[in-house]
């Protein structure tokens, strides 16, 4: 049986559980790249031009540890995910960039364009038809996959619920899963905060059905289809927790101008905005994350 | 009271569109200052730092326009980032206390009659649709005769015998068409201008030296933006072929898509977003048709070009096309740009003399 290499960046974090579940429906085996790390970091800044962002420089790297390991590397392609939106326009070249830098490595790859009658449903019948198998079993594994998605969110949303309503200080992390969840960017900070008596709250883990009656409050206009959920969910949380750090990698192009109305827009929520570049330490920063826990807790008590 | 009507400045494309605002709302249509130094500080003083550098340049016009008592302001949008900037921007300088309408009109993907209608019904309550159609047509046919005299001059400019007699030609055409009042008599002063510009000597040798300008557009259309990229090249006595104008970014772009993803098919599977496939089609294009050199340009940090950048850096390997890459962002001295195109010049030169050394000893 061929195996299927995932990526461990960009869309992964999004569609961890309907890529995983798929491939287990259809009895593929799936092989998921390293955590992140300053090599894989390096690997992809060879590879990719001085000013993509970090991300793209990121997933280019983990494609690279993939590259001898494993048949087929997932790189899906998105146009727009709603109709009227868009996503970033990275997730548009994705597949042909890595095709461009690997021209000899082997890609599964599906296409999502809402706005030109392409569901992801279509998408992922289509993929499942290139690996091999009948229409009738990818459109039986995308069902299975799309309802253990939906358990798996409805359980984080559960447990996000449990936690807001505890005492401790609460601090909500709001920024794309593929930045708040990677080990070089995200990761760091999370770990830094489980020292402390705070409660972390994601802003990905959010009801979808919320989203546009959220983002309409802030932002009528936005039309990436990611940022107007992290508008949305900034939002919701904004007056129930304590704190928000907003991180965003650079130099991001939907997150630069989004960034901006979340700050002019903010009211009395407190916000940290973090930006990451390709830094190897992170001692800057947490002297910023311990001031603004200080702030939370209401000044520096000496 | 009568409304005072400003938009940012692209190019020369000020005048059709000045005269489209004027002729259908009514009111008074302001000619925005002219970008200097001044507009750019302004610009970049109250925006976001990541943002991409005509955001800057659109939100320093806004505010001098403002200072000098607009009262409407007008904002287009499109494939990539650019579809955002009216909001931000509209926030941004509400928040500096201003008192202003801010009108989109491409708020959605596309450009759609119905939407221009009832935006500058909104200014011009008696306008009637078909008085809109009429100017829309004229308008756009007054784009397209501008592209074309901008053209036709960018093949001539670097050879011209008479130092800036090709400026004076446009400014006059620019004067004239602004002044005509129906779709006929704009077609005669551009035919008018097209013999003039035939007419004007220039001393071009057979063989010179071919260039063509791809990447964004904003970049591509504003001359100031670039540090009057164009003019520089011109000096070196090079032939100019760029393919960014209003005409391709309003019908051609639409019309030809299908065509430029069959021809680069090799290359990408997908559309790109924004320009990027374009681009790859341009280079493919350029290379075909033996030009010497291709110079790429976009503001520092714009998403679409550096996903397409990686697949232009490849066929033009492959093909064997030297290419330059130039991000520009808000500083405003060239002298670095012109070691870079000077060095780029001298290895086109090289190039050049070497291939006809290899032809004629054949």
């Amino acid at each position: 049986m061929k195996t299927v290499g995932l990526p461990k960046g960009l869309l992964y974090y999004r569609y961890e559980t309907l890529w995983k579940s798929f491939f287990k429906a259809l009895n593929v085996p799936v092989m998921v790249s390293e955590e992140s790390n300053l090599l894989l970091l390096e690997k992809g800044k060879k590879k990719s031009i001085d000013e993509a962002c970090l991300s793209l420089k990121l997933f280019i790297g983990h494609v690279e540890s993939l590259k001898n390991k494993c048949d087929y590397v997932l790189v899906p392609r998105i146009y727009s995910l709603e109709k009227d939106e868009q996503v970033c326009t990275n997730f548009n070249c994705l597949y042909d960039l890595i095709k461009n830098v690997y021209p000899e490595l082997n890609i599964l790859n599906y296409n999502i364009d809402v706005k030109h009658h392409k569901s992801e449903k279509k998408a992922f019948i289509a993929m499942g038809n290139t690996l091999g198998f009948s229409k009738l079993k990818s459109k039986k594994a995308y069902a299975f996959a799309k309802s253990q998605e939906k358990i798996e969110k409805e359980k984080k949303e559960q447990n996000q619920n449990i936690k807001l309503k505890t005492n401790k200080k609460k601090i909500l992390i709001l920024g794309h899963p593929y930045n708040t969840k990677d080990c070089l960017i995200g990761k760091s900070i999370t770990d830094f905060l489980s020292n402390y008596p705070v409660e972390i709250i994601y802003s990905d883990i959010f009801n979808e059905k919320l989203v546009n009656k959220y983002a309409k409050k802030i932002s009528p206009k936005v039309h990436w289809t990611m940022n107007k959920e992290l508008l949305a969910s900034f939002m919701y949380y904004k007056d129930k927790v304590d704190g928000v750090i907003v991180i965003s990698a650079f130099p991001c192009g939907p997150d630069s101008l989004t960034n901006e109305m979340i700050l002019r827009k903010k009211a009395n929520a407190k916000v940290l905005l973090l930006t990451f570049e390709e830094l190897n330490s992170n001692i800057a920063l947490l002297t910023r994350l311990e001031s603004f826990l200080d702030m939370l807790k209401g000044g520096i008590h000496l | 009271m009568k409304e005072i009507i400003a938009f940012p400045h692209l190019g020369s494309y000020c005048h059709p569109i000045k005269r489209l605002l004027k002729n259908t709302t009514n009111q008074k249509v302001m000619d925005t200052p002219q970008i200097t130094k001044k507009t750019i500080n302004m610009g970049s003083k109250y925006s976001p730092d990541s943002v991409c550098v005509p955001f800057k340049y659109n939100l320093g016009n806004y505010i001098e326009a403002l200072e000098q008592g607009a009262t409407v302001l007008i904002q287009a949008g499109g494939g990539c980032r650019y579809r955002y900037y009216a909001e931000v921007q509209e926030t941004i300088l509400r928040d500096l206390g201003y008192e202003f309408k801010f009108i989109q009109i491409i708020g959605k993907s596309h450009l759609r009659l119905n939407e221009i209608y009832k935006l500058l019904k909104k200014l011009n309550p008696k306008l009637k649709k078909r008085k809109l159609i009429h100017e829309l047509i004229t308008t756009f046919f007054y784009i397209k005769y501008l592209d074309k005299i901008e053209e036709l001059i960018r093949e001539r400019i670097g050879f011209e015998e008479k130092k800036n007699s090709f400026i004076k030609l446009k400014n006059n055409f620019l004067k004239e068409a602004d002044k005509t009042k129906g779709f006929l008599s704009l077609k005669r002063c551009f035919f008018k201008y097209k013999r003039k510009i035939k007419k004007v000597k220039i001393n071009k040798p057979k063989n010179c030296i071919k260039v063509g300008i791809i990447g964004e557009l904003y970049t591509a259309m504003e001359p100031f933006s670039t540090y009057e990229l164009e003019k520089m090249l011109a000096s070196y006595h090079v032939e100019i072929k760029r393919f960014t104008n209003l005409t391709y970014l309003l019908w051609k772009k639409a019309l030809f898509a299908p065509y430029i993803k069959w021809k680069s098919k090799r290359y990408c599977k997908y559309k790109l977003g924004a320009d990027g496939l374009d681009n790859v089609y341009r280079t493919l294009w350029l290379s075909k048709h033996k030009f010497d050199g291709i110079i790429h340009t976009k503001p520092t940090g714009c998403t679409p070009e550096i996903g397409a950048i990686p697949i232009i850096m490849r066929v033009a390997k492959e093909k064997k096309m030297p290419i330059i890459f130039l991000s520009f962002d808000e500083q405003t001295s060239n002298e670095g740009l012109k070691t870079r195109i000077e060095a780029f010049y001298d290895l086109l030169s090289i190039r050049k003399e070497e291939e006809n050394e290899r032809i004629h000893r054949n």
